[in-house]
């Protein structure tokens, strides 16, 4: 069917590429080949053995690369299995409802991840909560309120945030934020401590509590959130914001109604995948949670560990395989999490049709 | 009666009616709120870059902070510098991209030039996202768990630069890939037509009208994972010597020293903290204007 000589010559020599293979043919309809999308790569011309080996090469390497990345995945989740099961199996708690961590000494493993999971899940929803509608405004303010002329300035002026270190940040959080909204947190406490997000906490180091941990992600995902939705917001279709300006609307009125409604599942997915990030940050939250023997009581005022910060905690003195692998089991747990959120997140973005 | 009340009035609607107040001020709310949201997020900016300026700026500015290790220095004893750390950071990126590089250019070719459509591209781009929101400490887990406890090898830097590798991959990919699709079509048919093979005509046509791109996003991820902290601190141990052996014995890098410092309540030891956060920061900004720089002088001279 692809024979070079009905194509027209030289044309044939390489294989047309996929993705415009079709085109090429459809401009020549009266030579009545099919729009056959990718001619099988074996009919390219006679004689060109030399050719053909390199693009088998290439193309092996190409299609490998792809595989591998599969591959790693799949992988990623089988070893931190593999590694996990032993000691799993040789836990005196109950994995999932025990709410002590000890695996230091491997002869006498009780750890469970529920504490753990607590934590990382209040302080990721509370920094989230924070972010998404400070995320909301700036991508807005982005695209449709700035000036062009200044909108890609200020746009990298946030993006700069996402470009410093997440140490950095824990270490700004512990040694200069949490001091300067302690006040703060004081008067939450003392006004508000009949609600139990803001009873008092567990921990006795002032500042060092899931309160601070939880802004000082919301500062570190604010990055991601506007980054995508600014790129879904700013394709909103030129004619629907047109038409709302030429029906007399203003422009908070042309945002509700042609670019929230257009962008919305964006926002949505963007606020996730800050969700996947928030879930896995490591240090930040290592250096300003404090650690406490004591159980997590559900107020922002606790300290704790997060799964992430459980394992950076402990892990540089760890030299067997069996306590380690309690910790792979619970960062396998993180894993699978971190892994659900993102996979959500990427099918509301393709479900919705704005790539990002 | 009414009649002289209807010819005071016009016998249209006017066409443009005032904007009612309570329209004006939601607009004016509006407005207002998203301005603010994003002059908040200038707070954190400037306040994390002031706060690692005013404390880190005077260790750094010593001579000696540049050439010299911290080996043999008590932790309260002031002097010594981060060059130990600067080479190890800088030999871990190194390796990291040297590794990294290749990987995310022949994914993102397979997902441009040969997979386009078919399942196991959509599959890799899945994966790819996937990959991307990996926390850094699971990547190491996982690095941990092969090289360490499987194959029995020693904590080395090698170790890390391999978890560095997954972190990176994901985003030269991304970046790649948007390059490589914004290159023209008619470049590629073209050299069909000349009877350039598909492979020539992608590392010698494709590839280098997407060059400045590529390089500034490999740059850029390089940067971004240079300042990783979770794989440093569970697959290499301190050293506050220069080691310039990936495989072998203790490295420091300056997230790293950071974390140990971080423990020093002396003097000393705050200098040494925030001066390593001055250099991270510096670095990092530096691999930027690179990034810059190369995507200036590398862009394809046609016009």
């Amino acid at each position: 069917m692809s024979d070079p000589t009905v194509t027209g010559g030289p044309t044939g020599i390489g294989e047309p590429a996929d993705r415009w293979g079709s085109s090429v043919s459809a401009a020549v309809p009266e030579a009545g080949i099919p729009a056959t999308e990718p001619p099988p790569p074996d009919q390219g011309s006679i004689g060109a053995t030399f050719v053909q080996r390199g693009d088998r090469i290439f193309r092996f390497l190409a299609t490998g690369s792809g595989v591998f990345i599969v591959a790693l995945i799949g992988a990623i989740g089988l070893f931190l299995l593999i590694q996990a099961v032993p000691p799993l199996l040789q836990n005196h708690a109950n994995f999932l409802t025990s709410r002590q961590f000890e695996a230091g000494d491997p002869n006498n493993l009780s750890f469970g991840i529920l504490d753990l999971l607590l934590v990382t899940v209040e302080v990721s929803v509370f920094a989230l909560v924070l972010a998404m509608p400070l995320g909301l405004g700036i991508a807005l303010f982005l695209t449709q309120y700035a000036p062009a002329r200044v909108a890609r300035p200020f746009g990298y002026l946030v993006d700069l945030l996402a470009a410093v270190p997440s140490i950095i940040f824990g270490l700004w959080g512990l040694f200069v934020l949490a001091p300067a909204i302690q006040p703060f947190a004081v008067w939450l406490e003392t006004h508000l401590g009949w609600f139990f997000l803001f009873s008092p906490g567990n921990v006795g180091i002032a500042g060092a509590t899931v309160f601070t941990a939880g802004i000082v992600l919301a500062v570190m995902i604010l990055p991601i959130i506007t980054a995508i939705s600014r790129e879904v917001f700013a394709r909103t279709p030129r004619a629907h914001i047109e038409a709302a300006l030429a029906l007399g609307a203003t422009k908070w009125e042309v945002v509700r109604m042609t670019v929230w409604p257009f962008g919305r599942a964006g926002y949505v997915s963007a606020s996730m995948l800050g969700l996947g990030r928030a879930l896995g940050e490591t240090i930040a939250l290592t250096i300003i949670l404090a650690a406490t023997p004591r159980i997590f009581t559900g107020s922002l005022f606790d300290g704790g560990a997060t799964f992430a910060s459980k394992i950076a905690l402990s892990f540089a003195e760890l030299n067997n395989n069996l306590s380690a692998g309690a910790f792979i089991a619970a960062g396998l747990v993180l894993f699978v999490l971190t892994f659900l959120v993102n996979a959500a997140a990427r099918w509301v973005i393709n479900r919705s049709g704005a790539k990002a | 009666m009414s009649t002289s009340v209807d010819l005071d009035k016009s016998a249209v609607e006017p066409t443009f009616v005032g904007i009612s107040g309570g329209r004006r001020a939601r607009n004016a709310l509006a407005t207002g709120l998203m301005t603010l949201a994003f002059l908040i997020a200038l707070v954190p900016l400037v306040w994390v870059v002031w706060t690692v300026v005013s404390k880190g700026l005077a260790p750094v500015l010593t001579g000696h902070w540049w050439s010299e290790s911290l080996n043999g220095l008590l932790a309260r004893q002031q002097g010594g510098g981060a060059y130990h750390a600067i080479v190890g950071t800088l030999l871990q990126g190194l390796v990291c991209a040297v590794l990294a590089t290749p990987i995310g250019i022949m994914v993102a070719i397979y997902l441009v030039e040969y997979g386009a459509g078919t399942r196991l591209a959509r599959a890799t781009t899945f994966m790819v996202d996937i990959l991307t929101g990996v926390p850094s400490i699971v990547a190491a887990l996982f690095v941990y768990a092969v090289w360490i406890s499987i194959f029995g090898l020693p904590r080395s830097a090698f170790a890390v630069s391999l978890a560095l590798v997954l972190l990176m991959v994901p985003v030269v990919v991304r970046s790649t890939e948007e390059m490589l699709r914004i290159v023209p079509d008619d470049l590629r048919e073209a050299a069909y037509a000349l009877g350039v093979p598909k492979w020539k005509t992608i590392v010698k046509v494709v590839i280098p009208t997407a060059l400045s791109g590529m390089l500034t996003g490999i740059v850029l991820a390089l940067a971004r994972v240079m300042g990783e902290t979770a794989p440093v601190l569970i697959l290499v141990a301190y050293a506050p010597f220069i080691n310039f052996d990936i495989f072998q014995g203790n490295m420091a890098s300056l997230p790293l020293l950071m974390t140990v410092e971080r423990s020093n309540p002396t003097d000393a030891g705050a200098d040494r903290l925030w001066g390593a956060a001055i250099t991270l920061i510096l670095i990092i900004t530096l691999f930027q204007l690179l990034a810059a720089f190369l995507s200036k002088v590398t862009a394809p001279k046609t016009k």
